[in-house]
């Protein structure tokens, strides 16, 4: 029971940040550096690790569906499969997971401490709500750079299949047929429902690690005990929201 | 200073660096009582702070002071009774538009991502007092009044604690505030900043007829700035009045509390001596 107290009270603590947040949607324009300072810590950042990840992730989806596909004859089709997995599933679950360890638990330990040090009490006696300027434009800046994120990860994934069918004799296809089927099975609307899931996998992870670092209490013991949770909690969110956004775009 | 006298004369809080007036504000404590879980911190706790006056809270290390300074800025909401500033409550961000708070956090509540310069310019950039010229007059000018203008490009972490302590001031001060709460400024400080710390204070007073709150266990700042000192001690406040009043107490507590008497004789101590406790 009292778990169940607890889940709930942190779902209600979530959707009122967001609330809050979004109440002072209109003050983005003037918060300009901001936006952009948090678009380069989400984006930027958080890019070289994307794109390693996403090339090897490339690779070995054509290295098995290469040695799977064999026993069909059917290895032309390896670039269908690796364009799709990567736009449709693996492209947006494994950036939001990355955004989840690397931006997700920075953000947590970040609003953790400052609560720890008492300076979001400091802007709560000066009247600047936290939600304003410390959540808006982390929340606006992950909406502009996940889709980013994604594109640029689908594009190097699909790179490194074609790297593996080029060179690997096992897999062994040219880049012309491994990219005709990609081309011809994967469509735009599979890459657009990947970027969609994306961006709720991102809004949720940056939401959440807000929350949980600016309802931290006690010490530095807690600081990091907040950044386990914050982590913890967002690839949870994750995965069993990636079923229902998964469905709900079928 | 009579409490009626000083009410007379300081009835308007003078903007630093405008110089224009405004009402200075008064504080009403009715029955504030505080428990975390089981444990009870403050216990029934009433007065009230007349405008423009300095008032100190002492008391014992954990007797409830600086969660009763927390429940006069409106961080915290009480068990039962109530705060109100100039008949408001602290806590709704509706009262700080109207009454403008200040309070100096015991360790600074510096923000550690911003130069001294940023900390200071934060509050009047984001309510929008006046164009960057205007900011930086103020800010630079706050600065001065505390001494540390050569500090505006460093950030929090360069700063000693007492540099921090008078940053935070600074940046208090910046909010031109009509009521300043201060939370053990001079802890952590030597007796020379000490006593800086207790000149800046008054004369926030004197010349800006700003209310003030102070918590403090330092004797010798509560006796020489305060118009009126309160005793807290366990959570429950045991003696309001004049510091005069306070010094010529015999409360037995108050007079323990204002002169401690270590007893090197005390078993406690005869204890550390012994081989198995050095």
């Amino acid at each position: 029971m009292k778990q169940i107290t607890k889940v709930l009270e942190g779902v209600g603590s979530v959707v009122q940040l967001l609330l809050q947040s979004l109440s002072y949607a209109g003050t983005l324009p003037r918060q300009g550096a901001r936006f952009i300072e948090q678009c380069y810590m989400i984006g930027y950042t958080t890019l070289p690790i994307v794109a390693i990840l996403s090339f090897f992730i490339g690779t070995v989806l054509a290295l098995e569906a290469g040695y799977a596909m064999e026993g069909f004859g059917a290895k032309e089709f390896i670039g269908s499969l690796v364009g799709l997995s990567m736009a449709r599933e693996l492209g947006p679950m494994m950036t939001s997971v990355l955004l989840a360890g690397r931006v997700g638990s920075a953000i947590t330990a970040e609003l953790a401490s400052m609560k720890v040090y008492q300076e979001i009490d400091a802007l709560t006696t000066m009247n600047i709500p936290a939600a304003k300027i410390l959540v808006l434009p982390r929340l606006a800046a992950v909406l502009v750079m996940m889709p980013v994120l994604i594109i640029i990860a689908n594009i190097v994934g699909w790179f490194g299949g074609s790297v593996v069918a080029r060179y690997v004799s096992s897999v062994g296809i040219s880049p012309e047929a491994y990219f005709a089927a990609l081309r011809h099975y994967t469509k735009f609307k599979d890459v657009m429902n990947g970027t969609a899931k994306a961006e709720v996998f991102g809004f949720v992870v940056v939401l959440v690690c807000c929350d949980i670092g600016l309802n931290t209490r006690g010490g530095p013991r807690e600081i990091g005990a907040s950044v386990t949770r914050g982590v913890v909690v967002s690839l949870i969110l994750i995965l069993v929201l990636d079923y229902f956004v998964t469905k709900l775009l079928m | 200073m009579s409490a009626e006298s000083l009410e007379a004369s300081c009835s308007k809080t003078r903007n630093p660096f405008t110089g224009a007036e405004a009402d200075a504000v008064s504080v009403k404590v009715e029955g504030l009582s505080k428990s975390f879980g089981d444990l009870s911190v403050l216990k029934n706790v009433s007065f009230d702070v007349k405008p423009g006056e300095i008032f100190v809270i002492m008391g014992p290390s954990g007797s409830g002071k600086s969660v009763l300074l927390r429940h006069i800025a409106g961080l915290d909401i009480p068990t039962s009774g109530k705060v109100t500033v100039e008949g408001l409550d602290p806590s709704l961000a509706e009262s700080r538009d109207r009454v403008r708070l200040a309070l100096v956090f015991q360790a600074g509540a510096l923000f550690n991502s911003l130069s001294v310069y940023d900390n200071l310019a934060l509050y009047p950039r984001e309510h929008r007092s006046g164009d960057e010229n205007a900011i930086r007059a103020r800010v630079m000018h706050a600065l001065k009044i505390l001494s540390v203008e050569q500090s505006a490009q460093q950030f929090p972490s360069e700063l000693s604690g007492g540099m921090k302590k008078r940053v935070s001031i600074a940046r208090a001060l910046v909010m031109e505030p009509q009521l300043l709460l201060y939370d053990e400024p001079t802890s952590e400080l030597d007796p020379v900043m000490g006593a800086t710390i207790s000149e800046i204070i008054a004369t926030l007073k004197n010349e800006y007829s700003v209310t003030s709150i102070v918590v403090t266990h330092d004797r010798s700042l509560a006796l020489t700035i305060a118009n009126r000192v309160g005793i807290l001690m366990a959570g429950k406040l045991i003696s309001l009045g004049s510091p005069d009043d306070l010094t010529k107490s015999k409360d037995p507590r108050i007079v323990d509390f204002l002169n401690p008497k270590i007893d090197i004789e005390h078993p406690r101590f005869k204890k550390l001596e012994t081989k198995d406790n050095l």
